[in-house]
């Protein structure tokens, strides 16, 4: 229960963990709907193969990355099955109502290497960034959202402390369940209705406990001044530096390969065709 | 003026009912600039309540409460006097708002709309000052209770105040945990003349300030230096209080006719004198 993996900071000393967490969450977005914008085979390779340079470049372990695979694995699995059996097309196997295709094999690799690739994505963005930079980040990319009346500010001190209570909130939930098995609460055996039912004595303790810390983080926060957003300066101030603008061309020279990609991969299946 | 004065404070929840008693009555006392001063009483005493009447999370009912000359009760200085006295709650993990130590430090600062290049000075400066500078980038939760109050009064000391209040500061801490916590406010009160007004209730911590304040139900029982007050061992009993276990055995010696000339506050005064008795 302790190692949540999404959303855990792994520090390391990488380009990638250096990079202003803007210009990374800026760059991730654009490579994951890269990913969902390769029509052919030469673009998802490109891709992949980009894809797995920066998980390399991180310098984290590759056992942390495999890990947030092992959570999707079986949702990649399914997905991949499907898209197998639902492909159109010339049958190259059939049994009963099965039927494999050329098209629904194509189909499942590329549902299967997408959904992989963004995974590693996210993790590269949790791994290399530590939660505070990453709410930072969104509240400075988020500020022209402000027009529209958004509180930019609150929302991103919300993700600051949810984050912060995140592992405290989690050791309490480990010491509650201890104190209840100890009065001899049930909470292995049953089925799934019964199981759930013996988590309500851990839950209403666990809210409890986190309003009475809610309402002492408040007084605590008042203590130090705080009053919102205004006149609030920040200790740790973002600078692009050359490694940003290198980040940012590489990321629109990516852009333009895919994209040339594509089109060459078109102009050949039409001449295959033509033939 | 002294730097804090407490004048005739009378104070009572909003919550609670005409007949209830008062949770203050005419509490008066004074700080002065770099005193370290006790606050004891028992729980539901009103210490809590006094501590918070000190940097205006609270204003009294009657009488006033004057911080370096500004009243609390108005308004307009309210962030003034918050930023002049710091206060230090019970419990560690409830205080800390970052998920980085150094960043967390920064919180008070940030606040107050001090410039970065001086903030990075105060949040090195201050978790020198609690000795937690080595773990600055270290995760709050990853520390032991000891280290984790340390840095919630790096959070406090950050924002320069001239006095820091602690509520019951090492109430959930481990004895190791207690000494780190208790040697640091000692550090700041004699080398960095910080004004500490300190709510305990373990009178072993009580017996280091310069000046000793007894709450008990909401009226200030005795107050004087810690030799003064724990000598008065039948009224601190009487209001079911403790004193020092060296001062409780001595006084009890005393009374089965042992020749005791002052009553010790420490265990190494205790054994010195009691060497002296038995030679």
């Amino acid at each position: 229960m302790r190692d949540i993996t999404l959303g855990q900071y792994f520090p390391a000393d990488s380009v990638i963990h250096r990079l202003d967490p803007r210009v990374k969450i800026l760059s991730l977005i654009v490579y994951i709907v890269l990913i969902f914008c390769t029509f052919n085979v030469f673009s998802l390779a490109f891709t992949a193969i980009t894809v797995m340079a920066i998980v390399l470049m991180t310098k984290v372990p590759i056992k942390s990355y495999l890990k947030s695979l092992k959570v999707i694995i079986v949702i990649v699995i399914i997905t991949s099955i499907l898209n197998l059996f639902y492909g159109t097309g010339v049958p190259i196997f059939e049994w009963w109502i099965i039927k494999v295709t050329w098209e629904g094999i194509r189909n499942a690799v590329f549902v299967c290497v997408r959904i992989i690739c963004l995974i590693l994505l996210s993790s590269v963005l949790t791994f290399t960034t530590s939660p505070t930079d990453l709410t930072d980040a969104l509240e400075r990319l988020m500020k022209p959202l402000k027009v529209f009346h958004i509180k930019v500010h609150e929302i991103a001190m919300m993700m600051t402390i949810a984050l912060r209570f995140v592992p405290t909130l989690l050791e309490e939930t480990d010491k509650i369940m201890a104190a209840q098995k100890a009065r001899g609460a049930d909470m292995e055996s049953g089925n799934l209705f019964t199981r759930v039912k013996a988590l309500v004595p851990v839950l209403v303790p666990l809210f409890v406990s986190a309003f009475r810390r809610a309402y002492e983080l408040a007084v605590a926060m008042e203590c130090r001044c705080y009053r919102g957003g205004d006149g609030r300066t920040r200790m740790k101030q973002l600078h692009m530096v050359k490694r940003d603008y290198i980040c940012i061309v590489i990321t629109l020279l990516v852009i333009a390969c895919v994209v040339l990609l594509n089109i060459f991969g078109f102009v050949i299946y039409s001449l295959i065709r033509i033939k | 003026m002294e730097f804090i004065s407490v004048q005739n404070v009378t104070f009572k929840y909003s919550e609670q009912r005409e007949q209830d008693r008062l949770v203050l009555d005419d509490v008066s006392f004074e700080v002065r600039q770099g005193e370290f001063v006790a606050l004891l009483g028992h729980n539901g005493s009103g210490k809590s309540t006094i501590a918070k009447h000190l940097n205006a999370m609270v204003v009294p009912i009657s009488g006033k409460v004057y911080i370096d000359g500004m009243d609390t009760s108005d308004e307009n200085v309210t962030y003034d006097i918050r930023r002049k006295v710091g206060l230090v709650l019970q419990n560690p993990d409830n205080q800390l708002v970052a998920s980085i130590v150094e960043e967390d430090v920064a919180f008070g600062p940030e606040n107050l709309g001090i410039p970065p290049e001086e903030i990075r000075e105060r949040v090195d400066e201050a978790l020198k000052a609690v000795d937690m500078y080595e773990y600055r980038e270290k995760a709050p939760h990853k520390l032991s209770g000891g280290q984790k109050q340390r840095v919630a009064i790096a959070g406090i000391i950050a924002m320069r105040p001239d006095c820091i209040v602690l509520d019951e500061p090492t109430a959930m801490l481990d004895p190791k945990g207690r000494q780190e916590v208790l040697d640091t406010i000692l550090k700041l009160n004699r080398e960095h003349g910080i004004t500490v007004v300190m709510i305990t209730h373990y009178m072993e911590e009580a017996v280091l300030a310069d000046k000793v304040y007894v709450v008990d139900n909401g009226k200030m029982l005795i107050s004087g230096t810690p030799g003064e007050v724990f000598s008065q061992v039948e009224l601190m009993k009487k209001h079911r209080l403790d004193v020092p276990q060296a001062t409780e055995l001595c006084h009890k010696l005393r009374a089965c006719g042992v020749e005791i000339k002052y009553l010790p506050l420490t265990a190494d005064e205790c054994t010195s004198m009691l060497k002296e008795v038995l030679q």
